[in-house]
């Protein structure tokens, strides 16, 4: 067990939006602040943007954890999208847990344009903690258990 | 008949930036695989002529239709591209970035194979979403021929007089009762040894002469909403109780009002009544009257020769349509009083260095002499601290050098030496940067020639004794010596903080703050009077500490691109607005709830939502918030990203997007 733990390399998607949380790993990198190789990112106009379906693709897909990022309320460059994702996240992550996937695989965080070295860490610290617990469950699953659960999903609003 | 999807796939070295860390040749080789991709090439700089003129040989050729350009982030090239494949004669959305630069190279350095499993990633979700990217037009909307300036200090009114002189009609907002800012306080600017005042106040009364200036005082603003060349402001006039219309500046109301309280524009130093202008100086000269200390006895409202007291004056509100906006609201100074080593606000006689601009200044408190706070005498002997808040790691300060208070310093020390032959000063340092053009001369000259002791080392203790004389302890780290100064007065060199406001200006405009809290700049090196929302630009301190040079010139450079923006007449919008598919639309009229920019409208008679193309920003918050996936965000609509989010991870078994 204790080798496997050392020797995953867990795989994570980004989902940015492209004012703050975008321009923050852009800053990050003009910086070099050295992280864990594991993120990869994906650009949205606005937090808003995000949807529970981004999630479930991902986890279906096999990725073993999700950040999302966007300005920190109150600073969304479209006025308020970043409150409706604040909102339907949380809600999200409850019911992934009937699910059987672990919510702290999903982490969601605020990153402004200047913060790049809060990214940084987190990163860091959410490979530590995927490395603890493991590779997606998802991974080895019959590929219909996931999509007969989630046939009926509910989208959130 | 659409054409068969022909990707081109173009890496870039970067110079050493990608090529030096991972293998660009084998990620090239790794983007033919992909779908669709029919060509890939690597280039030393994509970016550069020759990297463009690639591209668009490849594409006037008929070879792709479709270009992948794994390089830096979106935000910094993305519009060089599309402008490569627009003259190409290729739609530009039909361009993709992958950015293995930032989010990959320069974050992966040590580990190369990661980062080349990083870069690899990158390259496949862009070449994923090229296969879905659709074709857009953009889209113009007029300009409005006017701007908005905010705050009327050096920066403000610079960027004003310039508009101003194009021809353009120009807003300015000042949140005091004058104009003038900060330099209007100060006594003499550095390294000339100008006089402030002689240097602005003519091009204070300048502004107010401006026939397309118009001056709003003592006003602010309370909301924005539009867009770029298209913004509707509204402003707040607060209440002179004084018409301004009417009252000549004539001073009656002051000379009688029985009322005392500090002068801000003093510092609190000297007294003003309730009745007042700034200083005599005051753009507009005319008097308000501050109601927090006013006891309305009357006195005025009869004595006013012209009756131009209203004390029933109430705030106005104001709605104007402007182009472009320019930021310029500068700074505040730091408040050293958290510094408690060194006894501001306990001791009479530790002042900072703006207080000690103004006891210089010929029409401060004390008209011109430095006298002491406690027995109002002349110093003898000055000690000056600093790097007070600035450069300093520790929660109290900023981490910042705040770029003016050494030379500022300086100059005080020698403006002071000047008049007072036999006075000891000391300035304790830490480093002298001296960096603009005639500072280090001036430096070397206030030490060497007017004998201005400047001592490298920072002060470990101040203590006051019955005479509230400072005693000063310290050491000199190039002597290695311990230092005991007993000093007349002291002050301190404090720096440069953003606006206690500025928060509320960030949420206001849109605009973005860097991590040290001032305003932050599309990009730190291109592009630096713009934000990262289009139209609106900054000038001078609201973007950092900035000397008065310095500030001017950003101020015309931000006065020059509002101006390029007005003068096109038109601009192009991005067509990343949403669209609402009528057939799959079951009118719940969610997205209406959640749009930011009531964007959204509900068709009775077709009961389905409708989106206006020009109201809408693309946020695509509505397009997450549709239950029957109605509605599609262009560039980002599911069809682009949930093949993105497939290509994340590659799988050996995987079949397609």
């Amino acid at each position: 067990m204790e080798t496997n733990v050392s020797n995953f390399n867990p795989s994570i998607l980004g989902i940015f939006c492209h004012w703050c949380s975008y321009a923050g790993a852009d800053q990050a990198g003009t910086s070099r602040m050295q992280r864990a190789a594991n993120l990869r990112i994906i650009r949205v106009m606005c937090g808003g943007r995000i949807t529970p379906e981004f999630i479930i693709t991902a986890l279906k897909d096999g990725i073993d954890g999700i950040l999302i990022s966007h300005c920190h309320p109150g600073d969304c460059h479209y006025v308020s999208g970043n409150l409706k994702t604040i909102r339907r996240i949380p809600l999200f992550l409850s019911y992934l847990k009937q699910f059987g996937i672990n919510p702290k695989r999903i982490k969601y965080i605020f990153v402004s344009a200047s913060e790049g070295a809060k990214l940084t860490n987190i990163v860091n610290k959410f490979v530590e903690e995927l490395k603890i617990l493991g590779p997606s469950p998802i991974k080895n699953q019959n590929p219909n258990f996931i999509e007969k659960s989630l046939q009926n999903k509910v989208k959130i609003i | 008949m659409k054409d068969k999807t022909k990707i081109g796939v173009f890496v870039c070295h970067c110079g050493n930036n990608i090529a030096g860390v991972i293998d660009v040749e084998k990620l090239t080789e790794y983007a033919k695989t992909l779908p669709n991709v029919v060509e890939a090439f690597n280039y030393k700089f994509m970016c550069s002529e020759i990297g463009q003129e690639l591209i668009k040989e490849k594409i006037k050729n008929g070879e792709i239709n479709r270009v992948v350009v794994a390089a830096c982030s979106p935000r910094m090239h993305e519009t060089t591209f599309r402008k490569v494949c627009n003259e190409a004669g290729l739609n530009q959305y039909l361009y993709e970035a992958a950015n293995i630069r930032e989010h990959c190279t320069w974050v992966n350095t040590q580990d190369t194979e990661g980062a080349y499993e990083i870069a690899k990633s990158h390259v496949r979700m862009a070449v994923a979403k090229a296969n879905k990217l659709e074709a857009l037009e953009k889209f113009r909307v007029q300009v409005e021929p006017t701007c908005l300036v905010v705050g009327a200090g050096i920066a403000g009114m610079n960027s004003a007089l310039d508009l101003s002189n194009f021809g353009y009609k120009v807003y300015l907002v000042e949140k005091t009762t004058t104009i003038g800012g900060h330099m209007a306080q100060l006594d003499k600017t550095f390294p000339t040894l100008d006089c402030s005042s002689c240097v602005i106040t003519p091009k204070m009364s300048e502004v107010l002469k401006a026939k397309n200036i118009e001056l709003m005082t003592y006003s602010e603003i309370t909301n924005i909403s539009g867009y770029v060349g298209n913004f509707n402001v509204t402003i707040k006039k607060k209440p002179h109780y004084i018409d301004q219309e009417i009252c000549t500046g004539c001073g009656t109301c002051a000379q009688e009002c029985i009322v005392i309280a500090a002068n801000e524009f003093d510092l609190g130093m000297k007294k003003r009544k309730a009745a007042y202008i700034p200083f005599p100086q005051a753009v507009p000269g005319k008097y308000t009257i501050d109601m927090d200390h006013c006891i309305k006895c009357g006195i005025c409202a009869e004595i006013c020769p012209v009756d131009a007291v209203k004390y029933d004056d109430k705030p106005t509100f104001v709605d104007i349509k402007v182009g472009t906006i320019i930021l310029s609201t500068g700074y505040d100074l730091y408040d050293p009083t958290i510094l408690r080593q060194y006894g501001y606000g306990k001791y009479p006689n530790v002042i900072t260095g703006l207080e000690m601009e103004r006891l210089m200044s010929s029409f401060g408190p004390t008209e011109g002499k430095v006298k002491r706070r406690s027995d109002l005498k002349e110093p003898s002997t000055i000690v000056f601290l600093q790097c007070v808040g600035s450069r300093d790691f520790t929660e109290k300060g900023n981490k910042y050098c705040s770029r003016v208070c050494c030379m500022y310093s300086a100059k005080q020390a020698r403006l002071f030496k000047e008049k007072h032959p036999n006075a000891n000063i000391f300035i304790f340092y830490i480093d002298i940067r001296a960096f603009g053009k005639g500072y280090e001369e001036f430096y070397d000259s206030t030490g060497r020639e007017f004998h201005i002791k400047f001592i490298r080392g920072r002060i470990s203790e101040v203590v006051e004794d019955e005479e509230h004389n400072i005693i000063v302890r310290g050491e000199d780290t190039l002597l290695q010596k311990l230092i005991r100064i007993k000093a007349d007065l002291l002050v301190l060199a404090v720096g440069l903080e953003p606006r206690q406001d500025s928060n509320k200006i960030t949420r206001l405009f849109n605009v973005q703050r860097s991590e040290d809290g001032f305003l932050m700049e599309a990009h730190p090196k291109l592009r630096p009077v713009e934000t990262l929302t289009d139209g609106i630009f900054i000038a001078g301190a609201v973007q950092g500490p900035k000397d008065i040079p310095d500030a001017i010139a950003q101020a015309k450079a931000a006065a020059l691109q509002s101006a390029l923006l007005i003068a096109k007449g038109k601009v192009e919008i991005d067509p990343i607005f949403s669209i609402v598919l009528n057939h799959r639309c079951a009118g719940c009229k969610s997205c209406i709830s959640v749009c930011p920019f009531n964007a959204i409208s509900f068709n009775e008679l077709q009961k389905v939502a409708e989106i206006n193309k020009i109201l809408c920003k693309g946020c695509g918050t509505c397009v997450a918030a549709c239950p029957t996936s109605a509605i599609i965000q262009n560039q980002f609509g599911n069809a682009q990203l949930l093949p993105m989010i497939h290509n994340a991870v590659q799988k050996s078994e995987k079949i397609g997007g």
